[in-house]
């Protein structure tokens, strides 16, 4: 059994977003048989929280240096282009 | 869920509003006033939405914004929604250069990052359905709101 890989779902208040984003990410990548934790974090926090984060996922603007892959999708709330999104997804975390 | 949180008093139908900033402040006033939500909660959602933009481009050609703030400005949880005769004007959330002319607003006041994830996937699965969509716009009574929202599937 393969370590989990870890997402960090970010958003503006850490609240509403990344919530459905987070809850999104789990149950495509469960039916994937992708073992997966998510955490969450405000936008602006999310320098100080990327250890041991394999990928992160954001709806709002983020920096580009990260160092970690970050996938930018409005696709868990708006449905609009949400198999392209989980594909990305799938391919990080098999990557990482 | 969301038919359950949805506060009746904070459901305004085809109103016609001046701008972005009238819409949030009506829904945060009907909100402050049957007890979800702090005075501070208007002024907070303003300033977040101003920083941290919430409008989202729909597949249709009706666009959404989903206005929140912080959880120390809300009693208790609930959503407000107006749909709106014309649009106004929000930024998108992922790229707040960009405006969107909204005419569906769900304003949320939550409370813990966790508690309402099954009513936030139910707002997400609306903004997802365009008939659904099209029933909220026409809709001219609470009661027709609620018809429409009672199809949304409760998360398990």
């Amino acid at each position: 059994m393969s370590q989990p890989k870890v997402v960090l779902v970010a958003c503006g208040t850490a609240i509403a977003t990344s919530t459905v984003v987070a809850k999104g990410i789990e149950e495509a990548m469960r039916e994937r048989g992708i073992p997966v934790v998510t955490r969450q974090c405000k936008a602006a926090e999310i320098r100080n929280r990327l250890n041991g984060v394999d990928l992160v996922v954001t709806t709002t603007p983020v920096p580009a240096d990260l160092g970690v892959p970050v996938i930018q999708t409005l696709a868990f709330l708006t449905g609009i282009g949400k198999e392209e999104v989980l594909k990305q997804i799938e391919d990080a975390l098999k990557e990482s | 869920m969301l038919t359950e949180l949805l506060d009746p008093h904070a459901i305004v139908l085809h109103y016609t509003a001046k701008d972005a900033e009238a819409v949030i402040r009506l829904l945060s006033d009907r909100l402050q006033a049957s007890g979800h939500v702090h005075a501070s909660f208007a002024d907070a959602a303003l300033k977040r939405e101003a920083e941290l933009p919430t409008g989202l481009t729909l597949a249709g050609d009706i666009h959404a914004a989903i206005p929140h703030t912080e959880v120390e400005h809300v009693i208790r949880p609930a959503v407000a929604l107006a749909t709106l005769t014309e649009p106004v004007t929000f930024h998108n959330m992922i790229n707040p250069d960009e405006e969107i002319p909204v005419r569906l607003v769900f304003l949320l006041a939550l409370e813990q990052p966790k508690s309402q994830v099954a009513m936030l996937q139910e707002v997400a699965q609306v903004l997802q359905n365009q008939n659904l969509i099209a029933q909220l716009m026409a809709a001219n009574s609470i009661q027709e709101v609620q018809q429409a929202l009672s199809q949304v599937n409760t998360p398990p």
